[in-house]
């Protein structure tokens, strides 16, 4: 693992706005295949650091190497191209209002590949009914609540399976049964899919479930990259006062990883049923 | 009050600063603009054509535009009748107001007056629209989805102004005509045959060609700066307050500008 290229490389990124430094030199590694979680207080440059991932943002300068390509250097229609191999899922949802929730899923499909209608239709609504949101299919986002429209969003980012999503708080404003749902989607892209993700939470409890790296970010610097394990045991002051006063245990996270894939999702299952068995009663 | 001796220098020097700020305001606005029309013109010609979107934004700029348009060239046309009838007079020349009607709508009221109408209805709805889609993301999302937001948003809107504004314009001045046709005949009651006439012989082709080529120009202008305005604006619902309230006013100021500019390269004069 050592010696293998990582998927997402972030070299001494820096991000001024006017005179404000928003991002002071930044390095940061996703392996491939891999989950990294991005904590950190609020304002400290979360979403702008993954902004730049997808290009949204060009750095002030440092590079962002993605495969292999630095996409912070290349054209308008060369970044298209890559952009077919990210997902994102938007901290304010982002959808398309003059479209229905089922067109706004079925949007990167009809764009991006040349199914045809029927199967757009199928997947989209596959995806929809994942994330339980499918009765929402033909409502606008203006109709639904605010805990649909994130789902809807993140049916959008995964309906293309890419190969790099990156999600900036997909699980705030969503209630703690939809939260987990959500958690075991983004494990579910990773283990079926291999695909590599990027997630921002502030919800400590699913950070430390799905993560196989965490950075801590601290007004515009990584204070801490590594396991969840490296990073509870973190010396630096600032990243032990940011942990325990999100009242993570600690001794349960230290306890549950490292586990098995397979027995991961069959532990996921089981909690599944009995979340469904509750409903049903 | 000691330093006072001091202050006005500074103080003239910084209101000097702060009256041209307006003047570096409007050639950035320019260069912005210009900027944009480039990309536009780039991405209109590369593939995929969203048919779909083009015809929504026709339906947009010209049919939602088409009785408010028709209404300013009516009440145009019949204020025009009116006051030229009054100067006339004064020297017997009534029977020319129907040709000068026509000439002062083609060539001056039909173009400005619509761009100016599209200005603050669709350039209005087109920077708000934008501005609430960059601030909540939304063109962000589709630049992640790989769809270049000039071409998915802007191509469409410029294509309906080019071609909608020429053709609200020719609806403009056709009712126009038709004011002032009723205040010429049914209310002053002047000679219909000459009216017509005067019509035909004082109006030359380059009148509308002139009237023409301002539409095209202005509905160019027009839907551009609203898209800019739009496209780039930040800071929240108060940044799209501003940003359609700052498309309304430049669209309008470009009108003339480039009114002047028109004229004065279109009209031998001299
Ligand atoms: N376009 C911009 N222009 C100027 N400043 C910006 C811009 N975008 C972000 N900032 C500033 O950068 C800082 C970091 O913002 P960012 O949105 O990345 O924070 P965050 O870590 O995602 O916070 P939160 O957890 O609240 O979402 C903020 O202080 C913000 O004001
Ligand atoms: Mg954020």
């Amino acid at each position: 693992m050592s010696e293998a290229e990582p998927h997402v490389r972030v070299e001494k990124l820096v991000k001024i706005y006017g005179n404000r430094t928003v991002l002071h030199g930044v390095d940061l590694t996703i392996n491939r295949a891999e989950t990294l979680v991005i904590i950190g207080g609020s304002g400290a440059g979360k979403s702008t650091l993954v902004r730049h991932l997808i290009a949204l943002e060009r750095p002030t300068s440092g590079n962002i190497i993605i495969d292999g390509t630095d996409i912070s250097s290349l054209s308008e229609v060369a970044l298209a191209r890559e952009r077919r191999r990210f997902g994102m899922v938007f901290q304010k949802y982002a959808l398309f209002d003059s479209m229905t929730c089922f067109d706004n899923v079925a949007f990167p499909l009809r764009e991006q590949t040349k199914l045809s209608e029927r199967d757009i239709r199928e997947k989209a609504m596959q995806k929809l009914k994942e994330l339980s949101v499918d009765h929402a299919a033909n409502l606008t986002p203006a109709q639904i609540s605010g805990g649909m429209a994130k789902r809807v969003g993140i049916a959008r980012a995964l309906v293309m399976e890419p190969e790099l999503l990156i999600y900036d708080e997909p699980t705030s404003g969503l209630d703690p049964v939809t939260s987990r749902t959500v958690d075991d989607l983004i494990e579910e892209m990773r283990e079926k899919f291999g695909v590599t993700s990027a997630v921002i939470t502030h919800d400590m409890v699913s950070a430390f479930d799905i993560a196989d790296q965490i950075a801590m970010l601290i007004k515009g610097r990584v204070v801490a990259q590594g396991t969840p394990a490296e990073v509870l045991d973190h010396a630096d002051p600032s990243v032990q006062s940011f942990i325990r006063s999100s009242g993570v245990d600690a001794s349960r996270f230290a306890q549950r990883r490292p586990r098995s894939p397979s027995e991961a999702l069959a532990e996921k299952a089981i909690a599944r049923k009995r979340a469904r068995v509750a409903d049903a009663k | 009050m000691a330093d006072a001796p001091e202050n006005p220098p500074q103080g003239l020097v910084a209101s000097l600063v702060a009256l041209t700020a307006p003047v570096r305001e409007a050639v950035e606005e320019v260069g912005t603009v210009g900027d944009l029309a480039l990309r536009a013109v780039v991405w209109a010609l590369r593939p995929p054509y969203r048919l779909q979107l083009v015809v929504v934004q026709f339906e947009f700029v010209g049919v939602q535009s088409l009785f408010l348009v028709g209404l300013v060239g009516l009440f145009t046309g019949m204020v025009f009748a009116v006051q030229t009838v009054y100067g006339f007079r004064r020297f017997g020349a009534e029977n020319m107001v129907g040709g000068v009607v026509a000439l002062s709508l083609a060539r001056e009221m039909a173009p400005v007056l619509t761009a100016i109408m599209v200005a603050a209805r669709a350039g209005s709805g087109m920077a708000a629209e934008l501005g609430n889609m960059r601030a909540s993301e939304q063109i962000d999302a589709l630049e992640t989805m790989a769809v270049n937001p000039v071409q998915y948003l802007v191509v469409p809107r410029l294509l309906a102004g080019l071609v909608m504004v020429p053709v609200l314009t020719l609806v403009f001045f056709l009712v126009g005509l038709g004011g002032a046709w009723i205040i010429g005949i049914k209310v002053l009651s002047l000679d219909p045959g000459i009216f017509a006439d005067r019509i035909r012989t004082l109006i030359q082709p380059a009148d509308l060609m002139q009237g023409l080529v301002k539409s095209v120009v202005f509905g160019v202008a027009v839907t551009l700066i609203a898209c800019r305005h739009g496209f780039y604006a930040s800071g929240g619902a108060v940044g799209v307050g501003q940003a359609t309230t700052r498309a309304v006013v430049w669209s309008v100021v470009g009108v003339f500008v480039l009114d002047y500019i028109l004229t004065s390269l279109l009209t031998p004069v001299g």
